[in-house]
């Protein structure tokens, strides 16, 4: 469980994360809905520790995420897999170089045991005979998947995923949607998603955080949001496609 | 706050981040194996895909000094044999280690921040950071040990190819005899000259690599930034070149 306390967050003189506190649940999907500029990526990017926030805490499964060193730090990273909005493959990797790589840098494994965990990590996300392509050779889908094998490959107790379906086309986002439901589950993670898409938050939430002008103004689940008479939710949904 | 006080501080900043940002990426390499591979990328693609570049300047460079040099020393009352001694001497404590450094600023310097300022604006930077890998050591260690390998490899390359084509441009306009000039080429020779550039030579290295990649470290947006920290990097690059040139220059040939 990944549990945030008062995080506060400010860029210069402009603050834009306010007291947020919520709880993501093992094993479940919870998605991080809001409008452009409300501070959804701003959460993200403090909870996986690539921003330090003023003040407040963070906890993954009880450790303070904010209040250890950097060694201590590295090793709760580990357990950390984050699917990026572009994908952020390694340009000058393969594909299976680019599984392979939390691997090799991290466990000691032979050079058959990696490679027969990326063939399981690329077997597990529906994609084969794709081992020596390189990023610029494959679609924006199979980017996010291979993407997706990559934040899987050291079995992460966390899986963080900025809007990982945006820019795919409707058919390919369900995919995506669906592989990141069966992972979380089939793995017992605890996954937070960033989103826009209101489709994935009905389909696939199992817990939903609304954060909206910094802070967390509404959490609860997919049957709440339904019954909710929080208007800056209702208007956000309306406000979708959805 | 009065207009140069503020340029001035900005200018410290900049120095500030440069060193902090050294602080962070050098040290002890987190995994040899991989840091290895990157290492011998690097050294190929610093050392082998700059040889004809820095063979066509070093041939030219030595052949117009040679040629320059000679006209200067025309109705002089200086020999003209000894003509072979000053191209040496220029080629070796200037031309190779200074020219070819500030050659590999505009092409390393620039690829090194355009390649990292790219993994930092399409978030691979923060891909590794989120691993848990140093990311600014990952991406910079190898290309520092490799240019401290590739340039003063290059520099000595450079020495041999600028002598030789002041032989071929003595020898195709007849200033003064090949044999004479020759005799000035391996005259007085002293070790020390060497040392001296190998001495730039390192230091170059160093600036290029670590200038370069803090620029690309430190880009924020697109491809826009990309292209001004690259333009940055190589115009940094060069300005350090000239000023610790002229450090060492005062430093080590008048003690």
């Amino acid at each position: 469980m990944i549990e945030l306390k008062k995080i506060n967050k400010s860029f210069e003189s402009k603050q834009v994360l306010f007291d947020v506190s919520a709880q993501f649940e093992k094993g479940a999907c919870s998605f991080v809905i809001g409008s452009s500029g409300g501070g959804k990526s701003v959460l993200m990017k403090t909870m996986v520790g690539l921003l330090t926030p003023e003040s407040g805490s963070i906890n993954f499964d009880g450790r303070d995420f904010l209040n250890i060193n950097y060694e201590e730090k590295k090793i709760i990273r580990q357990e950390i897999g984050m699917l990026f909005q572009g994908g952020a493959l390694f340009d000058s990797l393969s594909v299976e170089d680019n599984v392979a790589f939390p691997l090799r840098m991290f466990t000691d494994w032979s050079k058959e045991q990696v490679l027969e965990r990326v063939n399981f990590c690329l077997k597990r996300v529906n994609l084969e005979n794709v081992n020596q392509l390189f990023p610029s050779n494959i679609s924006g889908g199979m980017k996010k998947r291979v993407g997706i094998a990559r934040a899987i490959a050291l079995k992460p107790k966390y899986l963080f995923c900025d809007e990982p379906n945006s820019g795919l086309d409707p058919i390919t986002s369900r995919l995506i949607d669906e592989l990141i439901a069966e992972i979380t589950k089939e793995f017992n993670i605890t996954t937070v998603i960033n989103s826009h898409d209101m489709k994935s938050v009905f389909d696939m939430s199992d817990q939903v955080t609304f954060v909206y002008k910094g802070k967390a103004w509404w959490q609860g689940t997919k049957v709440d949001i339904r019954d909710s008479n929080c208007k800056e939710l209702i208007d956000f949904i309306k406000a979708s496609e959805f | 706050m009065p207009l140069n006080l503020f340029h001035r501080m900005k200018y410290l900043n900049t120095f500030g981040e440069y060193l902090l940002f050294l602080k962070i990426s050098i040290g002890k390499p987190e995994k040899f194996k991989i840091f290895r591979e990157l290492f011998v990328r690097d050294l190929y693609q610093m050392g082998n895909d700059s040889f004809g570049i820095v063979s066509i300047i070093s041939i030219f460079i030595g052949a117009v000094a040679a040629i320059q040099i000679g006209y200067q020393l025309v109705g002089s009352l200086v020999p003209m044999y000894v003509l072979g001694r000053i191209v040496r001497d220029s080629n070796i404590l200037e031309f190779s280690p200074t020219i070819t450094a500030l050659v590999m600023a505009g092409k390393i310097g620039g690829n090194i921040a355009s390649e990292i300022g790219t993994m930092k604006v399409s978030e691979q930077i923060d891909a590794l950071e989120i691993m848990g890998v140093n990311s600014a050591k990952h991406v910079v260690l190898p290309k520092l040990a490799a240019s401290l390998i590739a340039i003063p490899a290059l520099v000595i390359y450079a020495m041999f190819l600028s002598n030789l084509g002041g032989i071929i441009s003595v020898n195709l306009s007849g200033i003064v005899s090949i044999n004479g000039y020759i005799n000035g080429l391996l005259m007085d020779f002293d070790g020390f000259s060497v040392t001296y550039a190998l001495t730039k030579a390192f230091t170059f290295s160093f600036l290029i690599i670590t200038i370069s990649a803090t620029h690309g470290y430190k880009t924020e947006g697109g491809a826009l930034e990309v292209g001004w920290a690259s333009t940055r990097a190589v115009v940094q690059s060069c300005i350090a070149i000239i000023f610790f040139d002229f450090i060492l220059t005062q430093m080590m040939l008048y003690k």
